[in-house]
């Protein structure tokens, strides 16, 4: 799992990955540690249940609303980012927002970029396009810092690092950068602050991402608790805002209980160190801030999902993590066996739009359905129904027309003819019975393997009567009216 | 490797919403459809039988059409709409015969004719309507008894020590992850102790366990250990999905601790006949 994975040239073996990962024993205690501790942190952070719904409901409307009108609301977000002195630029493929990014950097001729977090960056592999062009990225979140250092992909939205324990950095720090190895985490902070302090001052470009676009005033928003994503966007000369077009909402009053939910859900925040609101780059009489900000908005499948009714729902997401941090998957798997930029819960809903569902055909089947994510979801959004409406699209007839990119990935004609048997057998009665009676009746030949269920499991062996027989005998005797 | 997480936070999962007040509870009626489920008909009958023999003992008289076969949730988990829907269908035909409320033995089939029928059939508004009021009128067996019945349990076995698992539907879909609690909690010789991560789920999930036996073993792996570190004597569960999961990766490791279907433990703990047996 320590190599970097190139998310654009991975094959489709999520099965594979996992079980490397589950054989990891060191893995799985760190995640199964950091998410408990995060369950946790966000249960003691909603601690009456009425007033956690109630803003959950509120956060889903907030969301629905504003995607009801998407197309209108980027355009008054485009027209007042303008008035406020911010670049609007808009993306349809990662190749185009890279290209934009790249553009900006050159007509600066620039050559080295501090970046704050951001998801859609990883989404756009910005830093290995911009190196291909002679241009260094340096990640400056702490988690993304210690992942790039080791050339790795965050395997956590909010905390990219969270596979790695102290000892792990510790040595990580001490490889790469020759530090004296300690497990002391103030101490492995200062390690990367020091080197970080110096880039911010030297950078030619600060990349962020944005968590929240505000329509109404023309505002940028970005929660962070390392201050980075301050500096990021207000050191270097220019700021360069990256985000996917899902992100905008009406106005600032609209904010409060999205960042709210954000916080509290990803980390048990009331709310972040940090909060920025970027309306627009450095004024003639101020001190400080870029002199140039430029905002990407990322299509990259998007208005895929947003044309479909049901799927729509996956553009909700404020990218909080909680999803991931509750499932029972990817606790035990962790974040690279998804080999995709998202993970977890949220991931297998959101990377068929992005990448094509033959891209990633197993995510659908790697849920139990237990509902955890869609329990703890900020704004609501049925993680479950929608992985379930996935795997139909997954096993439709490939040469049918497709509802999603790259559905049809499992089509098989022999496991639909299975269904159409199991289907004959349960819509008539007498078949069905006929079935239960040769299955108790010849019980002791039951097959001692049953694939992958005897993997894990002991053969089943049916009981000696079903309850079909038993319920008509004891109905029988009591006077019953079996029907 | 479980041995690793005991230092994690122990029920750091337990994340469910409060019990649904709002669930409208009909009186008790004379008589009630009982629909099996697959898994138990095959599996577990005698935890449907139980069931039939607890309600009987609550004055309702019990149907159970021999026509029943499986509430369709397979085909519905695994894409196989049209499939799931056929099955449905013929589910919904001979429960509607009566028109009485069902009972059901399982979670995650209570929640299939409560939630993904009205999904199923969403398209087809006649049917609609007949899927709305069956899903009215579907209990879980725990709820039906505790809710409905208003039973009360009058504990006749030997002091014994218990874990509850609870199904992800139950908990989820049918809000009934508690009724079970409350009605061991009317045993008083039943202690029930809390397992590490209890409201994580087993690992069933249906064709999962099959489509991803290394995921899904992990974690039903991690559920008996949980389980039998929990110092109880045995599992109860009110959902045969679960049951056959945990008790067959028991018997797969040669484990002797085993689960039973809430319903046969109910029975055991409160019938007279089989009073002595239970211990």
């Amino acid at each position: 799992m320590s190599q970097r994975i190139p998310v654009t040239e991975l094959t489709p073996d999520f099965r594979g990955r996992a079980e490397e990962a589950l054989a990891d024993g060191q893995l799985r205690n760190n995640f199964r540690v950091a998410m408990d501790s995060l369950m946790t942190k966000r249960a003691n952070a909603f601690p009456d249940a009425d007033e956690r719904e109630g803003l959950r409901e509120l956060g889903n409307r907030i969301k629905a609303g504003a995607l009801s009108r998407l197309p209108d609301l980027l355009e008054q977000l485009e027209q007042k980012l303008t008035e406020n002195g911010v670049k609007v630029h808009w993306a349809e493929t990662v190749e185009e927002a890279n290209s934009l990014v790249h553009g900006i950097i050159e007509a600066r001729k620039g050559s080295q970029v501090v970046k704050g977090k951001s998801m859609v960056s990883e989404e756009m592999e910005m830093n290995d396009y911009l190196a291909e062009r002679g241009v260094e990225c340096l990640e400056s979140d702490m988690g993304e810092y210690i992942v790039q250092l080791d050339n790795e992909k965050p395997s956590h939205i909010i905390m990219p690092a969270i596979h790695k324990n102290a000892r792990q950095v510790s040595k990580l720090f001490h490889d790469k950068l020759g530090e004296p190895e300690t497990e002391d985490v103030n101490q492995l902070i200062q390690i990367g602050r020091r080197t970080l302090r110096r880039k911010f001052m030297e950078a030619d470009v600060g990349v962020s991402g944005v968590n929240f676009a505000i329509a109404e005033t023309g505002t940028l928003l970005l929660v962070e608790n390392e201050g980075n994503g301050r500096m990021s966007t207000t050191a270097p000369p220019v700021h360069i805002a990256v985000t996917g077009i899902e992100k905008v909402v009406p106005n600032l009053r609209d904010v409060v209980p999205l960042v709210s939910l954000l916080t509290r859900s990803a980390l048990g925040q009331p709310i972040t160190t940090y909060v920025n609101l970027i309306s627009g780059p450095r004024k003639p009489d101020e001190l400080d801030g870029p002199e140039e900000v430029h905002l990407v908005l990322l299509d990259n499948g998007r208005t895929g999902a947003f044309a479909d009714a049901q799927m729509r729902q996956t553009l909700n997401c404020i990218r909080c993590g909680a999803c991931m941090n509750h499932c029972p998957v990817y606790t035990r798997v962790g974040g690279h066996t998804y080999g995709e930029v998202y993970p977890g819960p949220i991931g297998k809903i959101i990377t068929p739009h992005m990448a094509g569902l033959d891209k990633v055909p197993d995510h659908p089947s790697a849920s139990s359905l237990c509902g955890a994510c869609g329990e703890v979801c900020p704004v609501k959004i049925p993680i479950p129904e929608l992985l379930q409406r996935l795997r139909q699209e997954n096993v439709k007839n490939p040469e049918q027309p497709q509802q999603v990119k790259g559905g049809g990935a499992k089509y098989s004609r022999t496991e639909r003819w299975i269904w159409r048997g199991w289907q004959m057998l349960n819509t008539r009665p007498a078949l069905y019975r006929s079935f239960l009676w040769a299955a108790t009746r010849f019980r002791v030949l039951a097959p001692k393997k049953a694939g992958p269920w005897t993997e894990n499991h002991s053969a089943p062996v049916p009981a000696r009567r079903s309850l079909h027989d038993l319920a008509a005998r004891h109905l029988d005797q009591n006077g019953g009216r079996p029907s | 490797m479980s041995q690793l997480f005991y230092d994690a936070a122990p029920n750091a999962t337990r994340v469910s919403p409060e019990r649904e007040a709002d669930r409208h509870y009909p009186e008790k009626p004379e008589a009630v459809t009982l629909f099996g489920t697959c898994v138990v008909d095959l599996f577990f009958p005698e935890a449907g039988l139980d069931a039939i023999r607890l309600l009987e003992r609550e004055g309702v008289r019990v149907h159970f059409p021999q026509e029943q076969s499986c509430c369709g949730q397979p085909a519905w988990t695994s894409g196989y709409r049209d499939e799931a829907k056929a099955v449905a269908r013929a589910q919904l035909d001979i429960l509607d015969q009566s028109g009485l409320p069902v009972v059901v033995p399982s979670g995650s089939c209570g929640g299939m004719f409560r939630h993904h029928y009205p999904a199923l059939f969403a398209d087809e508004p006649d049917t609609l309507k007949r899927v709305e009021a069956l899903a009215e009128r579907t209990f879980e067996l725990t709820e039906f008894l505790l809710e409905v019945c208003r039973v009360q349990l009058a504990d006749r076995g030997a002091p014994s020590k218990i874990a509850l698992h609870t199904s992800c539907s139950a908990r989820r879909e049918m809000n009934t992850h508690l009724h079970a609690r409350e009605l061991l909690q009317q045993l008083e010789a039943v202690e029930r102790v809390d397992h590490d991560h209890e409201s994580e789920c087993c690992g069933f999930g249906g064709t999962f366990s099959v489509r991803m036996p290394e995921v899904s073993g992990a974690m039903v792996k991690d559920k008996t250990r949980s389980l039998i570190d929990s110092g109880a004597v045995e599992m109860v569960t009110a959902d045969g999905g679960c049951l056959m999961n945990i008790n067959g990766s028991l018997e797969k490791q040669k484990e002797s601790f085993r689960g039973r279907h809430l319903a046969s433990f109910l029975w055991e703990r409160t019938n007279g006949d089989n009073a002595g047996e239970v211990a």
